[in-house]
């Protein structure tokens, strides 16, 4: 016992083989920055990327070992209350685990080639993902916030690292400022939502807000407000309409792993926040918040599907599409049911593969001028598994049965029909239909056959050069795609089981 | 389940295999080395003509007298969501699937498809698979998901291997019939939530469709949006309009399959997922999807005549000959579905052998344009006989396929709904109109210099030309052995919609001794109980 200002503090008892993964993460990225300042010239080039991944490997792997524990001995909350350890925060775990080692793998050669600094590259992209588990265990709003600005800031750096392009910079900063703002609009919605319940711990929030009756909030409206300023504060984080304008040009201008890890783990992490939030801690007030995001869901799709068809950068048009996808993700949030919620935990565990292995092909076809998409011309007849990859993780997102994409849809409209929300389920549906426009233009464009005589010529793409890692990291993805299509069982177990519990 | 389950696993489940030979070959093609693609086309080939003769040998040990299921295979596919690989064959999709399996070796093997030969042959096989797992699955997500796939290798034939519009036809193609689905996937979900019980939820066809729980109004709703999507399929009018487009900038092997298997999905769907499960909004929604029918057959029939381009002309012939089948399908009588049933694959076998005929005209000319085409009899005679066969099995002439198909439909309609059948009746005399008018203007008269050199058929094309005749003649010869298969099940499905609805077939038009009087009586009681 330590006094602290007088009075006795007592530091809390730690489990700490259950914050293991934040440990190896934080641990590597330590080892990384310490190894590369003291050897500087003599570190060895493979030194941080080899760091990074085996930290990803073991992060995948204490992940699956927790999956276990929880299941023996039951989920529970660590850390005197700030971090649950329950199935949910393992899935996101997991999910970040895969997306650090894809990002580590395509990376590899895109350091090489812009001639970037990896270490400094590795250790933040540990960071960021040290904040997304952070984000998604935390069952405290204060914790939650600390998990979303490590994750933040590693990604405003990230973003910015390609210093030698200017869209790189005027994106990093676009991302910081709307970021920052973003951010201040969720400390304001903790304060909102503290002086209502008493508290920041989200156990505490929801246990007030059951036995509650009129007489004790006498001020509803400042829950209310609570309420929409964390969803402010979230939903520019998983660019949802209208708090999207920064991603498009931060996922143009970002290194094409960087953007791949945005639309995956940081997106995930948002989510994560947004269901530890809202549909357990606020379950009860699912009324007042459902409509909303069901409204914000329609409105993301709408624009997320109609900006995506007309970009002509191929980057561009991923970072439309995922804002499309962000709002397939709410329709399976809005309808706040476990149903619901193991929906859009599969929707983010299957985009999250099939737009990491797109932003993976992207980066093997980089320009100085963009990712224009006649430079993908011919792509399949080059490279005809990078082409075939590519059109599996386009499919899936058009959610064409045999791809995990398709499950997914189904899952989130089977959530908004259990609901009977037919309007959501309808729009949702016709939308995805005009959206697979979006993915059939590269489809045709990848598939064209050089010198094939039709309406809109194109010089055709030289055959990029695979780099072994790369090539991995794509065809893993693709096989995940592929092997939840056509067997979807254990994803959708896996999904239902890591619907979230708050522990008091 | 469980009963499913113990009639499905014995032994040879030839159903399964039907779908994973060509899956297989599709597979193995893909991974053919590069330099050495000449193998592609006869390894894709022989998968697929392995999986025609198990349809054949289906054909064969098929019991005609048996109106329920056959062969059923059950296993269960994501046990969470009661989603099950349920596949079964009754007399409505056994012949659709002896035609899928017929029709692609023919296709894969007599027809070039002018370009890299290996995608081109994978992505057949895989549309072969996805059709034959579309005309037998029996629970309803197994059917969406066959249902969308074939749309996949649709588009890539239309992209890869079209003509120079390919772009806009496969994109509008694609997004069309995706729209239509989109609907119906709510639907599936809402009619599986919906009748969900306490002993938790099921696609199952079988049991959704003998269930019969949901609300009429519910129930409407819900077959409107199977219908959209299987009207844009079909396709009706007015959402027919990307099937010239595709048609006409599809390669001759995509246009052949899209008109002898894709369009039979739309009213292959209608009969088994609209009728059998939605009884009641059939009888309900008959009239719309009837006059819709018969809209088809004049204005198919009308903007064919005006075509100028030969493969154009025949896509929209496509069109109204689809609308006798909805015709057909919606009269709800043992004849008139008999009769749609075997204009599927009347239509099948005329369509797809005009599609190559037209293909091979094309090789010829490098034109469809029906103005610059002139006296090729004279050039090509043996091509000009096919193509008279061939097209006048398409009017409908007494003796060949054609003719059995119309005439059971108009007789089998003419009962419950004369008049519509009366307009109907008039699109078979424009069909002569538009067909004999094109093939006078491309055969007749005295061929230009250019057209007097066109080559007469070769031996090859010769040879994939022969099936289809044999079946045309053999069909409109002898339709018996296709018929009473197709019948058993038929009456059971008509049985189906009695038991579930308002609508009582019409007396046959027979005279009934008086005997029968009671019977007659004590038919209608259990039928109302």
């Amino acid at each position: 016992m330590i006094p602290v200002l007088g009075q006795v503090f007592t530091a809390p008892s730690i489990d700490w083989w259950a914050l293991a993964p934040q440990l190896i993460l934080l641990g590597a990225a330590l080892l990384i920055l310490v190894v590369s300042a003291l050897l500087a010239e003599r570190c060895p080039a493979w030194f941080s990327g080899v760091v990074a991944l085996v930290a990803g490997a073991g992060v995948f792997v204490s992940g699956f070992y927790l999956w276990y524990d929880i299941r023996d001995s039951g989920p529970r909350s660590i850390v005197s209350g700030a971090l649950s350890l329950d199935g949910f925060a393992v899935l996101f775990t997991l999910l970040v685990a895969v997306a650090v080692v894809m990002t580590v793998l395509v990376a590899d050669a895109y350091l090489e080639r812009e001639h970037m600094d990896s270490p400094e590259f590795h250790a933040l992209l540990l960071l960021a993902a040290t904040g997304a588990i952070v984000m998604a265990s935390a069952s405290d709003l204060i914790v939650l916030f600390l998990g979303l600005e490590s994750l933040s800031i590693g990604l405003y750096v990230m973003a910015a690292m390609q210093f030698r392009r200017e869209e790189a910079q005027e994106a990093a900063m676009k991302y910081f400022i709307l970021g920052a703002f973003s951010s201040a609009f969720f400390l304001y919605g903790i304060a909102m939502v503290y002086g209502s319940t008493g508290s920041t711990g989200l156990a505490h929030a929801r246990d007030y807000l059951n036995r509650l009756d009129t007489a004790i909030v006498d001020q509803p409206w400042m829950l209310m407000l609570g309420f929409a300023l964390l969803l402010v504060g979230l939903a520019f984080k998983v660019a949802a309409v209208p708090f999207h304008f920064w991603a498009p040009d931060v996922y143009q201008g970002s290194p094409a792993p960087v953007s791949g890890f945005m639309a995956s783990a940081a997106k995930a992490a948002g989510f994560a926040a947004m269901l530890r939030i809202f549909f357990v801690a606020f379950g009860q007030s699912r009324t007042d918040w459902s409509p909303v995001l069901g409204v914000l869901a329609v409105v993301t799709l709408v624009v997320g599907v109609v900006m995506a068809i007309i970009q002509t950068d191929l980057k561009r048009m991923i970072a439309f599409s995922s804002i499309a996808h962000a709002g397939y993700i709410l329709v399976g949030v809005q309808a706040g049911t476990s149903e619901g919620t193991a929906a859009a935990l599969f929707y983010l565990f299957s985009y999250s593969l099939m737009v990491l292995g797109t932003f993976a092909v992207i980066s093997l076809v980089q320009w100085q001028d963009g990712q224009p998409l006649d430079r993908f011309e011919g792509l399949a007849d080059r490279r005809p598994l990078i082409g075939f990859a590519l059109t599996v993780f386009l499919l899936g997102q058009a959610g064409v049965p045999l791809t995990s994409g398709f499950i997914a849809k189904f899952l989130v409209i089977k959530a908004a029909v259990d609901e009977r929300t037919w309007w959501l389920a309808i729009a949702a549906m016709v939308i995805s239909a005009a959206g697979a426009y979006i993915y059939l233009r590269v489809i045709f464009a990848i598939w064209r056959r050089p010198g094939a005589v039709d309406e809109e010529g194109g010089e055709p793409v030289a055959a990029p050069v695979v780099p072994p890692a790369s090539g991995f990291a794509i065809l893993g993805a693709m096989a995940f795609t592929l092997v939840v299509g056509f067997v979807p069982q254990f994803l959708i177990e896996f999904a239902r089981d890591a619907v979230p519990v708050l522990l008091g | 389940m469980s009963i499913l389950a113990a009639t499905g696993d014995a032994g040879f489940a030839i159903l399964n295999w039907l779908i994973l030979v060509p899956a297989v070959g599709a597979v193995v093609v893909a991974f053919i080395p590069r330099g050495r693609e000449d193998l592609a086309r006869p390894v894709g080939t022989a998968f697929s003509a392995a999986a025609g003769a198990l349809s054949v040998y289906l054909l064969a040990v098929f019991d005609g007298s048996d109106p329920g299921f056959q062969f059923e295979s059950t296993r269960s596919w994501i046990a969470d969501l009661g989603i099950s690989w349920h596949v079964g064959v009754d007399g409505i999709s056994l012949f659709l699937v002896v035609l899928t399996g017929l029709i692609f070796p023919i296709v894969l093997a007599g027809l070039d498809p002018h370009g890299d030969p290996k995608p081109y042959t994978a992505w057949m096989l895989v549309l072969q698979a996805a059709s034959f797992g579309a005309f037998l699955a029996l629970d309803l997500f197994l059917f969406f998901v066959f249902f969308e796939v074939v749309l996949v290798p649709m588009y890539m034939l239309i992209a890869g291997w079209g003509y120079d519009r390919r772009r806009y036809a496969a994109n509008k193609f694609f997004i069309y019939t995706m729209a239509g689905s989109a609907l119906m996937l709510v639907a599936i979900i809402a009619v599986v939530s919906l009748s969900a019980s306490d002993g938790g939820i099921t696609f199952d066809l079988n049991t959704l469709a003998e269930r019969q729980s949901l609300a009429t109004n519910t129930a409407r709703w819900a077959f409107a949006a199977f219908a959209v999507a299987f009207a844009i399929k079909i396709p009706l009018v007015p959402v027919h309009t990307w099937l010239p487009d595709a048609h006409t900038q599809a390669p001759t092997g995509g246009s052949v399959i899209l008109a002898a298997v894709m369009l039979k999905l739309g009213t292959y769907g209608l009969v088994r997922f609209g009728l059998y499960l939605f009884p009641e909004a059939s009888v309900y929604f008959a009239p719309v999807l009837v006059t819709l029918a018969v809209i088809g057959i004049i204005y198919g029939a009308l903007v064919a005549t005006m075509q100028t381009d030969l493969k154009r002309l025949v896509a929209y012939s496509s069109v109204a000959h689809m609308g006798f089948v909805v015709l057909g399908i919606f009269a709800f009588t043992v004849t008139g579905l008999e009769g749609g049933i075997l204009q599927m694959v009347n239509h099948g076998v005329s369509t797809g052998a005009l599609f190559i005929l037209v293909g091979f005209i094309y090789e010829r000319r490098h034109t469809r344009r029906i103005s610059e085409l002139k006296g090729l009899q004279k050039a090509a005679p043996v091509m000009a006989g096919f193509f008279t066969v061939v097209m006048l099995s398409s009017v409908g002439l007494p003796g060949l396929n054609g003719f059995v198909g119309e005439f059971l439909i108009l007789i089998g309609s003419f009962a419950t709904r004369r008049w519509w059948t009366v307009v109907a009746a008039a699109g078979v005399i424009l069909a002569a109109l538009y067909l004999l008018w094109a093939y006078q203007r491309v055969f007749h008269g005295a061929p230009d210099e250019v057209n007097a050199e066109t080559r007469d058929l070769l031996t090859r094309e010769k040879l994939v030309l022969a099936p289809f005749v044999a079946a045309i003649v053999f069909i409109g010869v002898y339709p018996a052995p296709l018929l009473d298969r197709v019948e058993p099940a038929v009456d059971s499905l008509i049985t189906h919609i009695e038991d579930n609805s308002n609508y009582r077939r019409p007396d046959q038009p027979v005279v009934v001794p008086a005997p029968t009087q009671s019977e007659d009586t004590g038919a209608e009681t259990g039928g109302e109980g």
